[in-house]
């Protein structure tokens, strides 16, 4: 896959390639690609000249750095205790149903993915939702479905 | 039994100040100067743990390198705390004013915010002010601050583990002695502050170590940013005096039904309502990182438990045994009495296991997790069993 070799080969040249670089550049690969692709990662092996054991054990150790297919969108519902009091099941319900997808899912035309993470620092604001970079507080039912078929229709 | 009222403060968030001034006036002074307000002033780590920021800073200063470094920890992830993403909002420029005193003072040519990969929305304002800053400082301080991101790991808040983040390696902590001041970052004495920290670190240069010293308690100097979330009907970040009772604290912020406040995020303790009166909320008390979660009558400390637990087992780096197996074993021990499978004396075994974790992890995550599993199976003991 030439396209990958030149992302690899791209923010190699821009960071650098000794280890302290590694981390910059699977963040990088992630931002455009929103995961680590086996193919990806043993590039990063061969461009930075270090065993593709190395770079996978760094990449899996990390939450964001995925190494499984993500969707275009990477929905994250925080699962920690003030969200959950405040009710992120339901937040997750509606999304679920709306995408026609369980948690831990990507939806077929990769558009999405619905996943847990814990405390994203917005406890006062719960339920809290990342999609991407992008953080939406204070969810409802109705906020989530809202903001669903925003994504769905406009981006 | 001393304690201090309730008391609000307005100086982390208070207009943000000509830092470039500050600075100007601080450099006037020599590096032992420096230090030496900040030790007078006796803050303490407002991350958490609590070490004398003056002591950091000297020890790094006095630690014979041809290059050392200042080190943010933004990876604020401890459950329940979100002032330090309030304060890179808000006040980004008295961050990296503070960053730069303690710069000068230790010799550092370069400084480094870990920022963690759930604030990346931060980073386009972040670099704007930061572009900003380096053009004030330009003709003060031979200093560059650079921004790492992280990519979701709990235990890179760490310090050891944080630097093996950006030596771009798997972020498990190391094993201490030596302590940064002496081998941070690329093993090089390195000062690692949170940054609340360094904040008022710079604020102390601003107003002087008395203004600080005068707030607060003996143990406990100035005052802290609190992050406030749960059954209150005014969640949000607070500032407030150091040394109030939880009492005061749960009158102005609770719902008038609070049962349980767990002071210091899910690796903090949880007091319950009987001893509220009692516990002071300081470094002679219950410590905080700035997290204060407040629970009313209608929470199962059951469900808090074991959300804080699965947060553990997933965060456990995993690379010593006591933690890595200790959180597993903890859920599958409380699931098994709320099931009926086992007694309730089980709990009695649970509780040693966590003291085992205490003594025998290699980390601050391991050690804490018997924090709150100690304090709500003691004070809630009836509720995981029925």
């Amino acid at each position: 896959m030439p396209e990958v070799q030149e992302l690899v080969k791209g923010l190699a040249d821009k960071y650098g390639r000794k280890r302290e670089n590694l981390l910059h550049i699977l963040q990088g690969i992630v931002e455009q690609e929103r995961y680590l692709s086996d193919v990806a990662l043993t590039e990063v092996a061969r461009e930075l000249d270090m065993s593709a054991a190395q770079v996978y054990g760094t990449a899996t150790f990390y939450t964001f750095l995925d190494t499984e297919p993500r969707g275009k969108y990477v929905i994250r519902i925080c699962r920690t205790i003030t969200c959950d009091m405040k009710g992120k099941n339901q937040i997750i319900q509606a999304i679920e149903d709306a995408l026609k997808i369980k948690l831990g899912e990507t939806t077929q035309n990769r558009k999405f993915t619905l996943l847990e993470t814990n405390c994203m620092g917005w406890c006062h604001e719960g339920p809290a939702m990342l999609i991407n970079d992008q953080a939406y507080t204070n969810m409802t039912v109705d906020k989530a479905i809202e903001i669903i078929t925003d994504y769905v229709k406009n981006k | 039994m001393t304690y201090n009222k309730l008391k609000r403060i307005d100086l982390i968030f208070h207009e943000d100040c000509e830092c470039s001034q500050v600075l100007e006036k601080t450099f006037s002074k020599s590096n032992d100067e420096i230090i030496n307000d900040i030790l007078e002033s006796g803050l303490k780590g407002r991350g958490g743990a609590g070490f004398p920021t003056g002591l950091k800073w000297k020890f790094t200063a006095e630690q014979p390198a041809d290059e050392r470094f200042v080190i943010c920890n933004a990876d604020e992830g401890e459950p329940g705390t979100f002032k330090d993403r309030e304060i890179l909002f808000r006040v980004p420029s008295k961050v990296f004013s503070g960053m730069a005193v303690c710069a000068k003072v230790i010799g550092a040519k370069t400084g480094y915010i870990y920022l963690r990969g759930e604030y990346r929305f931060l980073l386009p304002q972040l670099r704007k002010a930061l572009d900003a800053f380096h053009r004030d400082i330009k003709d003060l301080l031979d200093f560059e601050i650079l921004i790492q991101m992280g990519s979701g790991a709990y235990i890179c808040g760490e310090e050891s583990a944080l630097f093996e983040s950006m030596e771009g390696n798997r972020g498990e902590p190391r094993n201490k002695p030596p302590y940064p001041t002496v081998a941070g970052f690329k093993n090089k004495p390195t000062v690692i502050n949170n940054v609340e920290t360094l904040v008022y670190a710079f604020m102390i240069c601003k107003h002087g170590p008395m203004a600080f010293r005068e707030l607060g308690t003996a143990d406990s100097r100035g005052s802290k940013v609190f992050s406030l979330s749960g059954d209150t009907p005014i969640p949000g970040i607070y500032e407030l005096e150091l040394g109030m009772s939880l009492d005061h604290f749960v009158e102005e912020f609770g719902d008038g039904d609070t049962k349980a406040v767990q002071v210091g995020g899910a690796s903090g303790f949880c007091v319950p309502r009987k001893k509220f009166r009692e516990t002071i909320i300081g470094f002679e008390g219950v410590p905080t990182g700035g997290s204060m979660k407040v629970f009313n009558s209608s929470r199962s400390m059951y469900n808090v438990l074991h959300n804080y637990l699965e947060f553990f087992e997933e965060e456990s780096c995993g690379q010593c045994t006591p933690c890595r197996v200790g959180c597993q074993q903890l859920i599958k021990g409380i699931e098994a009495v709320k099931k009926g499978e086992k007694k309730g004396v089980y709990l009695d075994q649970l509780l040693k296991l966590s003291e085992t974790m205490k003594l025998a992890s290699k980390c601050g995550l391991g050690q804490s997790v018997a924090n709150s599993f100690s304090s709500i199976v003691g004070n809630f003991r009836e509720e995981m069993i029925y």
